[in-house]
């Protein structure tokens, strides 16, 4: 088994605009699922994807209830992967920008997220193994 | 040893009316004064922060004024002078019909062949 | 020398910066480092044959690795099978890989 890593990623998209977020929520699985120490550095929009009051719903365009619908959601992905972590040995520091989480209003995180500043960035970026940012375009 | 880490940026005005600020580079400033070591790289669209004089004041909503508008040029002078190098790409400015002389001072040239210098010389590359 | 990883997410059609980011790996690998090029979401396009492929092309005459993350080509109707020679399926855990392998990992 590979020897275990601290590595450390940031992201900035909002959930639900862009296909980046799922690519970035793929990567965090596999690390996680590895059992590594990984710390997510949510900055701007991204500190939505940790927001505890994302709320499912029916889509009659479907012909799908709430149930049957069962709508993905960003909030639920974290949890997941957070929960994937500590089965596998390892585990996440997820930060959320506080001065983004401030202005968008997401200040409800779910559990095992937590609020932090550019400053947790630095200090995680110079502490790991590895980093890689995932940036957002215009 | 402070790991040495390039920033990359390359995508402009997109929520700089919003932030009053441009994030990456408000990033990059406040990383490097919690003692991070750091370089900047505009390239693409982004060359054009360096244009001096660039005006982003007089949006109101309602009647109510915005009362910080962005200057993204006046940051990256104020972040010049706390110690971070910041680099364009040369063809990118060309190519977008700016020259040298419409950029705020301080800013260095690189050709678009050599980013991957800059890149060799660095332990991080952050695309923003 | 260094290793790279550089994974390209943006459709060439759609941003002309693509194919500098073409350049910069096939730059990088020129200079005798070892680069990988993983492409992903619509970057995987130009490998369904078109007018963009030889693009791709000329980055793996230059001696860089091509990859194509398989969910997108497979999100996208990308035949695995049709793929250029110059161009591989690989699992997403590639970049992973890579971070663990201490590669600098850039995302464009």
């Amino acid at each position: 088994m590979a020897t275990k890593k601290k590595l450390t990623f940031a992201l900035m998209d909002p959930p639900f605009e862009n296909a980046r977020t799922v690519t970035t929520m793929r990567l965090i699985d596999i690390a996680a699922r590895r059992g590594h120490e990984i710390i997510v550095f949510a900055y701007e929009g991204a500190v939505g994807h940790a927001f505890a009051k994302q709320a499912k719903h029916a889509n009659a365009a479907h012909g799908h209830d709430l149930a049957q619908e069962d709508h993905p959601l960003a909030r639920e992905w974290v949890a997941n992967i957070l929960a994937a972590s500590q089965a596998a040995g390892g585990k996440i520091d997820w930060i959320n920008c506080g001065l983004c989480v401030d202005e968008r209003g997401v200040g409800e995180f779910i559990h095992g997220t937590r609020r932090g500043s550019p400053a947790d960035l630095l200090k995680a970026a110079e502490g790991s193994d590895n980093s890689l940012v995932i940036g957002t375009r215009g | 040893m402070a790991k040495k880490i390039l920033t990359l940026i390359d995508s402009a005005y997109r929520c700089t009316v919003e932030e009053q600020d441009e994030p990456a580079v408000w990033i990059t400033e406040v990383m490097k004064g919690a003692g991070g070591d750091f370089t900047l790289l505009l390239q693409g669209n982004a060359v054009g922060y360096l244009v001096r004089g660039q005006d982003g004041s007089g949006l109101s909503f309602g009647g109510v004024k915005l009362t910080h508008p962005v200057s993204v040029d006046r940051d990256l002078t104020q972040i010049m002078g706390k110690g971070v190098e910041v680099y364009f790409v040369q063809d990118d400015a060309e190519e977008r019909g700016l020259e040298s002389s419409d950029f705020i001072a301080g800013a260095k040239p690189v050709s678009r062949a050599g980013v991957a210098k800059l890149f060799a010389s660095h332990d991080l590359v952050w695309h923003w | 020398m260094a290793k790279y990883l550089l994974i390209e997410s943006r459709d060439p059609f759609e941003s002309n910066d693509v194919e500098n980011h073409y350049a910069l790996a096939s730059s990088l690998a020129k200079d005798g480092d070892t680069v990988t090029l993983l492409l992903v979401q619509n970057g995987v396009l130009p490998a369904r044959k078109s007018a963009r492929t030889e693009a791709l092309e000329k980055v793996a005459k230059a001696g860089v690795e091509i990859l194509a993350d398989e969910f997108s080509l497979r999100e996208r109707g990308i035949d695995a099978a049709r793929l250029p020679a110059s161009v591989k399926k690989a699992a997403l855990d590639v970049v992973i890989d890579h971070l663990e392998d201490g590669r600098k990992v850039v995302w464009y």
